[in-house]
Order: structure tokens, then C-alpha cells, then sequence
């Protein structure tokens, strides 16, 4: 046993950070913001070609052959950069969907509203402008639907300024691509990928804190040298890391067999991640004081994003229900 | 200890109930959240309504053209008109609770008799300029220079976090008059003019997306020394002695909104089902025993002011918990909105019974995060209770006050 990364990994997760440095710098993050289009499509390309959506496809199959937990490492940079558009479907399309791998292909994901008569809330899909592909995730497996054809509405103020939403009020059969095990995949694997993006922007939400507390003067001195700061940040750090953890054996127990559960290791990840990735991003409000109720501070944007993801691939609530269940299962005796 | 109303405080109540009932339906539509001019105009005329009814200033002293009242009506007031979903002070927060109030305690006559009654009418706005970039929570480090020359000063700097400065007429400011490093004991309260030559405003954009706030520049502007209010270099007591107006009802219309928040919540949960989970019952009912308990801590506070005339501490366990239950309230109402919460728009259900309240939890969301924030951010007012209530160590250096309203 050897949980450190490797000096691949290493490597893989430092260049993707360089490439989201050179194509995806804040600013030119941020010139989508509001507009009903977010997917930079050459960028998406430049994605493709570093593996960010033929990763974990096998060489065989046109892909890189590597597991999901360098893919986790690779999306942990994408989370950190506040990357705008459906990334964790379209990886998670490649090898079904035609063009998803080569980045040629948008493909996004929404899973089918609860059932039962008359629950109120309407399907609400993300990014569906820029959508080639929607994959409809239901419990029976996975179908493809014509984006276009499902008479959305765009709904006004999105959560997240860089994830346009839309409402549509039924969702069509669509084309079968896979049955129940291919989506028990897609809510495995797309609750482990959500929650790496939810780890790099924790990660990045405490070096901006940390940056700020140790820059901004009050009483004459850094506001980090005040321990209600200084443990505002300690918390979001320890908070990332145990998270970070987390996320990383999941996508471990996925690709090795015999480690562990991995489908438990998956929704206890993501619920680790979303609960780190929403308390950092308010820290990080708190810890810039007035300039974090601002527009221009990016902390917000984290904050909002962390609240987005937070809704795909599982719940907070779902997933420790699920977690408490899978306790109750291995518990010795009385049932 | 008694929670009944007297007959005088429940006759003060039916009135205005009965007057709020007559009134309220006349008013003109609301203006969009983004028409700063059109929501000075419907706030002003709001106060005009209540000058004429004889309910302006409720909180104000009767030397001041106030009202006079005791701090328990000023409780029933702010009540009623929450309950009534009426408007309440709007865009003239600053001068009706704070420069209002300043200004007759230690005004001139002369001042007095100029600034109060457009106040109370409802003609004249103000805005606060006390925080600057580099003077927050430090706000006795404040910088924006005044010098005097002659009759004037002229003052260089800026101003940041200003509310409301773009329909504002005038501004309550906070300038350093003495030396550099002078701290408290070098500020003056100046009242400016915001149509003088010299001030710039550049409005900010809050995380919601409102432009309620905004940076004042200051460039060589000239204010008379005749809108000084108070001694020279004497303004950081100005600023606390009003501090003293605050009656224990700063957060009622607030903690009310809440309440309703809380039952919209409820009534949200039965639409979706997820009411049939016990885990979601039982954070609801927490989150009522926290406002119940807030709305008691209300009354404690207002019963104190009425006996002594001061504001107790409790207007800081007040702050500082109520931030906590708002917090908690906000992330409750966005877990059940769900998907639906992925914008602040109202969607409509898919069960034919109309609208989903997406926008405005998605709002009060939003809004609620500056809590913790304005007026005094949540680990200052902690050092307050450590340091001034329970007489812990200071920190190494001193905490921070009086904090800038809003
Ligand atoms: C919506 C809104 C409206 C506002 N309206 C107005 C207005 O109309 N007029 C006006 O003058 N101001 C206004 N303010 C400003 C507000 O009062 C300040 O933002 C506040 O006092 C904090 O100052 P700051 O933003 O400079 O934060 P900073 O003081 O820089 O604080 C940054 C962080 O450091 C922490 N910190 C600082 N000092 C200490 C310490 N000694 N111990 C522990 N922690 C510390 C803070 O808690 C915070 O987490 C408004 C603010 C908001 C958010």
C-alpha cells in the first residue's frame, strides 16, 4: 500500500494546471459570465487533446487507458479554474457517444425527476445551449435526447453566472445507450469526478482566504494574524484535505478490485466534497469581509458553483441516506 | 416579567392596523429591485404617507419632530407594518435611523431645523460614509482628509460600501481632521452635500447582482464648516452617542421576514413530499425554536431599553445568532427548492399548482450572506462578547467600534 501519488500523477495533474493557466485564465473565464453560450469550443478541443475526456477509455478503444483516479487528479485542476460547461458527462459519454472523446461532441447529462404524481419541480437541465447531446439518466439505464427538441425555457438569474439553465417540462424517451449497470456506472464514476471538481475549488477558495488574510491590514497588522481568521482558514485547509482524501480512495476503489465498496467510497467522497466545496466558499466571502459581497471578488462564483454541483450525481441528503443504509446492511446482528 | 400588551399599547396597535388597512392598498405598484430612481420615488412617498398619519419618526424624539414614542411601540410599529407587508424605511435606512437621529442629539437649532423635517417627509435622502477601502472593521484608521480653510474644508479621499449614494441628497461622512495618526480622536461627522463639485460615485455590484452600494470619491470637495455636527475631532463620539437611539427593534422587520420565510419553507416541503421526512420536520422545527427565541430576545431587549434608555448588550447576542438562524434558514429553504434553486426565478411547478418561490429564496439567500458581514462582521462582534461583556483578555490589539450601520 502506497496512497501517495505517483510521479505520473504528479505530472498529469501539474500540466493540466498549466493548460487551464494558459487557456482558462479567470478573466477569460469570466467574460461568459450571464450569456446563454459557455463552452469556449476550441477550449474544449484543447481539452480533448490532453486527455481530459479519453482518459480513462482504454487504448483499444481510442483512449489513454488510464483509471479514475488520474481522471480525478485531471478534474480537481478543471474544478480549481472554475472551467465552465458539462465536463463530467462528456468524459463520462466518451466511447458512447460519438465525438464526446475527441471533444468534437458537447454531451450533457440530466437525471429524470423523481417520480411520483404531481412532484412540483420541473426537470432543470444546465448548458443546454451548448449541448450536441443530452444523456437522461434514469434508474432503468441511460437514453439520448435531441437537446432542441424539448421546448425549453431559459430561466432568468442562474445560481452560477457560468451555468445557464433552462426548465423543460417532460423528458422524451430518447435512444437507449445503456441499461442499468451503465447507469450505476454514471452515478458512481459522476459522483466521484463531481466531487474532484468540488475539492479544487475548495482547494482554490482557501488559497484565495489564506492569500487575503496574510495581504489585508486592519489594526496594523495581516487580519490572518487574528485567530477568528486564522481559523476561518485552518478550517477550509482541513476541511479540502480530508475531502481531497476522500475523493482520491474513491476513485482508487473504483479502479482496483477488491479494495473496498466503491460505490459507498463514491457518495461518501462527493458528500465530503460538496459539504467542503459550499463552507470554503463561504469562508471565503467571510474572510474578505465587505470586498467578498462583491461582484468582482470571484468568491461568490465558487460559492455558486459549489451550490450547482452540489445538485448533480446525488445530494447531500440522498447520499448519507444512502451511506446510513449501507451501515445498517453490514451491521452483525440485530436487523 | 410580562408579555401581556397594555390597553394604551394595544389601542396604539388597532390604530394602525386600522390605518394600514385604509392605506396600503392605494400604494403604487412595487419598482423593479434594479429602478433606483423609481424606488426612491415609491419610498419617499411612503414616508410622506406616514408624516401625514402622524406616524413618522415613531422612533424619533419629540424635540426631533419624532414621535416620541416608547420602545415598546416602536416594536408594535415595526410589527405591524412587517405583518402588513408594508414598506418600511427603504432607501433612507441611513437617514432616518442613523443621521436623523445623529443630527438631533447633537445638531445645532439651526441644524436641527434644516435637515429633520425633510427627513421625516420623506424629501431628502442619506446615504453613510464611514468605511473606507482601508478602514473596515479598523474604522477608527480612517483616512479621508479634511482640511480647513476659512469657512470650508476641503477634503481629499474615498469612500467604500456606500448604500444607496446614487439617490442620495446627503451624506453622514466621517473625516480624519486630526493628525495622521490620531485614531478616535481625530474624526469629525461632516454632513456633505451630494451634489458638491468634487464627488465622484462609482456603483459596486454586489454577489446578487444589485448595485446597491457603490465607492465615493472625493476630490477636492468643499463642505462648510457650518455642516459640521459636533466639536471638531469629536465625531467618533457623534457616531456612538447615536448608537444609543437603538432600541432592541434594529432586526424586527427582518426576524418577521424570516418567519414567513420559514412557513413558506414548510408549505415548499409539503408541495415537494419531502415533509414526510423526518430529518427535514425536525430542522424546521429547530429553526422555529431559534426565531421564537430571537423574537423573545427582541422583547428582552426592547423591555431594557424602555427601563434604562440604553440598548443593552443584546443587541450583539442578537446580531450574532440571528445571523447563525438566517444562515441556516437560507441553506434549509435552497436544499428543499432543490434543482429549482438553480435559479432565482420562479419556475413553474410541474404539479399545476402555480409558481415554485425559487426567486425569492434564491434572493434571501444571497442577501443573507451579508449579515455576517455589514454593520460589524460576525468575529468582531464576538470579540465584543469575549472582551466587553465577559471581560476576557483582549486580543493584542483592540476591538473594533462602533461599527457602520447597514
Ligand atoms: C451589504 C453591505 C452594506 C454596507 N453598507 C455600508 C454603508 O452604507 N456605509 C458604510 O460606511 N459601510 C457600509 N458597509 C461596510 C461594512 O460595515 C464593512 O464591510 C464591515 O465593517 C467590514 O469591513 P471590511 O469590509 O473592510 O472587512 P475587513 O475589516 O477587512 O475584514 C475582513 C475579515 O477580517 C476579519 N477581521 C478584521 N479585524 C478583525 C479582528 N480584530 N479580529 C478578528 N477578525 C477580524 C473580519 O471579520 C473579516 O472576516 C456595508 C457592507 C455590506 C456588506
Amino acid at each position: 500500500m502506497d496512497f501517495e501519488l505517483t510521479e505520473l500523477q504528479t505530472d498529469l495533474a501539474e500540466g493540466m494546471r498549466r493548460l487551464c493557466q494558459g487557456e482558462f485564465p479567470l478573466e477569460r473565464v469570466r467574460a461568459a459570465e450571464g450569456a446563454d453560450r459557455v463552452v469556449d469550443r476550441a477550449g474544449w478541443r484543447r481539452l480533448a487533446e490532453a486527455g481530459v475526456f479519453n482518459l480513462a477509455l482504454p487504448e483499444a478503444s481510442g483512449g489513454v487507458g488510464l483509471g479514475l483516479g488520474e481522471t480525478a487528479l485531471v478534474f480537481e485542476e478543471l474544478g480549481r479554474a472554475l472551467v465552465p460547461g458539462p465536463l463530467v458527462a462528456s468524459h463520462l459519454a466518451a466511447g458512447l457517444v460519438g465525438g464526446a472523446a475527441d471533444g468534437s461532441v458537447v454531451v450533457g447529462v440530466v437525471e429524470d425527476r423523481p417520480t411520483g404524481e404531481g412532484h412540483p419541480v420541473p426537470v432543470v437541465i444546465e448548458h443546454l445551449d451548448d449541448l450536441d447531446v443530452l444523456v437522461v439518466l434514469t434508474e432503468h439505464g441511460i437514453t439520448s435526447v435531441e437537446p432542441r427538441s424539448l421546448g425549453p425555457t431559459r430561466l432568468r438569474r442562474p445560481m452560477d453566472p457560468l451555468t445557464p439553465v433552462w426548465a423543460v417540462p417532460d423528458l422524451p424517451e430518447g435512444r437507449p445507450l445503456g441499461g442499468p449497470e451503465e447507469a450505476a456506472r454514471w452515478r458512481r464514476d459522476g459522483a466521484v469526478l463531481t466531487a474532484a471538481l468540488q475539492i479544487g475549488m475548495a482547494a482554490w477558495t482557501t488559497e484565495l482566504a489564506v492569500g487575503y488574510a496574510k495581504q489585508r491590514r486592519q489594526f496594523g497588522r495581516p487580519i490572518g494574524g487574528f485567530q477568528a481568521v486564522k481559523h476561518l482558514c485552518a478550517d477550509m485547509a482541513v476541511r479540502t484535505e480530508v475531502a481531497r482524501c476522500a475523493v482520491h480512495a474513491a476513485a482508487v476503489t473504483v479502479d482496483q478490485a477488491g479494495v473496498g465498496d466503491a460505490v459507498v467510497a463514491a457518495a461518501g467522497a462527493k458528500l465530503l466534497a460538496d459539504e467542503a466545496a459550499v463552507a470554503n466558499g463561504r469562508s471565503c466571502i467571510q474572510v474578505h469581509g465587505g470586498m467578498g459581497f462583491t461582484w468582482e471578488v470571484p468568491a461568490h462564483l465558487a460559492y455558486k458553483r459549489a451550490r450547482v454541483l452540489a445538485t448533480q450525481f446525488g445530494t447531500d441528503d440522498r447520499l448519507a441516506e444512502e451511506l446510513g443504509r449501507s451501515l445498517a446492511e453490514q451491521a452483525p446482528g440485530v436487523r | 416579567m410580562d408579555l401581556r400588551y397594555t390597553d394604551a399599547e394595544q389601542a396604539f396597535r388597532s390604530e394602525l392596523r386600522g390605518w394600514l388597512a385604509a392605506t396600503l392598498p392605494g400604494l403604487p405598484p412595487k419598482p423593479p429591485a434594479e429602478d433606483w430612481p423609481g424606488r426612491r420615488a415609491y419610498d419617499t412617498h411612503w414616508q410622506r404617507l406616514l408624516f401625514d398619519a402622524g406616524y413618522a419618526g415613531v422612533d424619533w424624539p419629540v424635540e426631533g419632530g419624532g414621535r416620541g414614542s416608547t420602545p415598546v411601540e416602536e416594536l408594535i410599529f415595526k410589527e405591524e407594518l412587517e405583518r402588513a407587508h408594508a414598506p418600511y424605511v427603504g432607501v433612507n435606512f441611513v437617514g432616518l435611523l442613523h443621521a436623523g437621529p445623529t443630527v438631533i442629539a447633537e445638531g445645532t437649532a439651526e441644524q436641527r431645523r434644516r435637515y429633520l423635517p425633510s427627513i421625516l417627509k420623506g424629501d431628502e435622502v442619506w446615504c453613510q460614509g464611514f468605511s473606507e477601502p482601508d478602514a473596515g472593521s479598523d474604522l477608527a484608521s480612517l483616512r479621508t482628509r479634511a482640511v480647513r480653510d476659512g469657512d470650508h474644508y476641503v477634503i481629499n479621499g474615498s469612500k467604500i460600501w456606500t448604500s444607496h449614494a446614487e439617490v442620495a441628497d446627503y451624506c453622514e461622512l466621517l473625516v480624519r481632521t486630526g493628525a495622521d495618526d490620531s485614531r478616535h480622536r481625530g474624526i469629525s461627522w461632516l454632513i456633505l452635500p451630494m451634489d458638491t463639485p468634487g464627488v465622484e460615485i462609482r456603483p459596486l455590484t454586489t454577489i446578487a447582482g444589485s448595485t446597491e452600494f457603490a465607492e465615493l470619491f472625493l476630490d477636492e470637495v468643499c463642505v462648510p464648516v457650518a455642516n459640521r455636527v459636533g466639536d471638531e475631532n469629536d465625531g467618533w463620539r457623534v457616531t456612538m452617542v447615536t448608537l444609543s437611539f437603538e432600541r432592541g427593534t434594529a432586526f424586527v422587520g427582518d426576524l418577521l421576514e424570516a418567519v414567513e420565510l420559514l412557513s413558506a419553507t414548510v408549505a415548499l416541503a409539503q408541495r415537494t413530499g419531502a415533509w414526510s421526512d423526518s430529518a427535514v420536520r425536525s430542522q424546521a422545527g429547530h429553526l422555529r425554536a431559534e426565531l421564537d427565541a430571537l423574537w423573545a430576545l427582541t422583547k428582552r431587549n426592547v423591555s431594557q431599553a424602555a427601563r434604562t434608555g440604553v440598548p443593552g448588550i443584546g443587541g450583539t447576542f442578537f446580531k450574532l445568532a440571528y445571523s447563525e438562524t438566517r444562515h441556516k434558514l437560507g441553506e434549509f429553504s435552497l436544499s428543499l427548492l432543490g434543482r429549482a434553486g438553480l435559479a432565482a426565478a420562479d419556475l413553474d411547478g410541474a404539479d399545476g399548482h402555480g409558481p415554485l418561490p425559487a426567486a425569492a429564496m434564491v434572493e434571501d439567500w444571497l442577501r443573507g450572506i451579508s449579515l455576517t458581514i455589514a454593520a460589524g462582521t460576525s468575529q468582531i462582534q464576538r470579540n465584543i462578547v469575549g472582551e466587553r461583556i465577559l471581560g476576557l483578555p483582549k486580543e493584542p490589539v483592540p476591538s473594533a467600534a462602533p461599527s457602520p450601520v447597514a
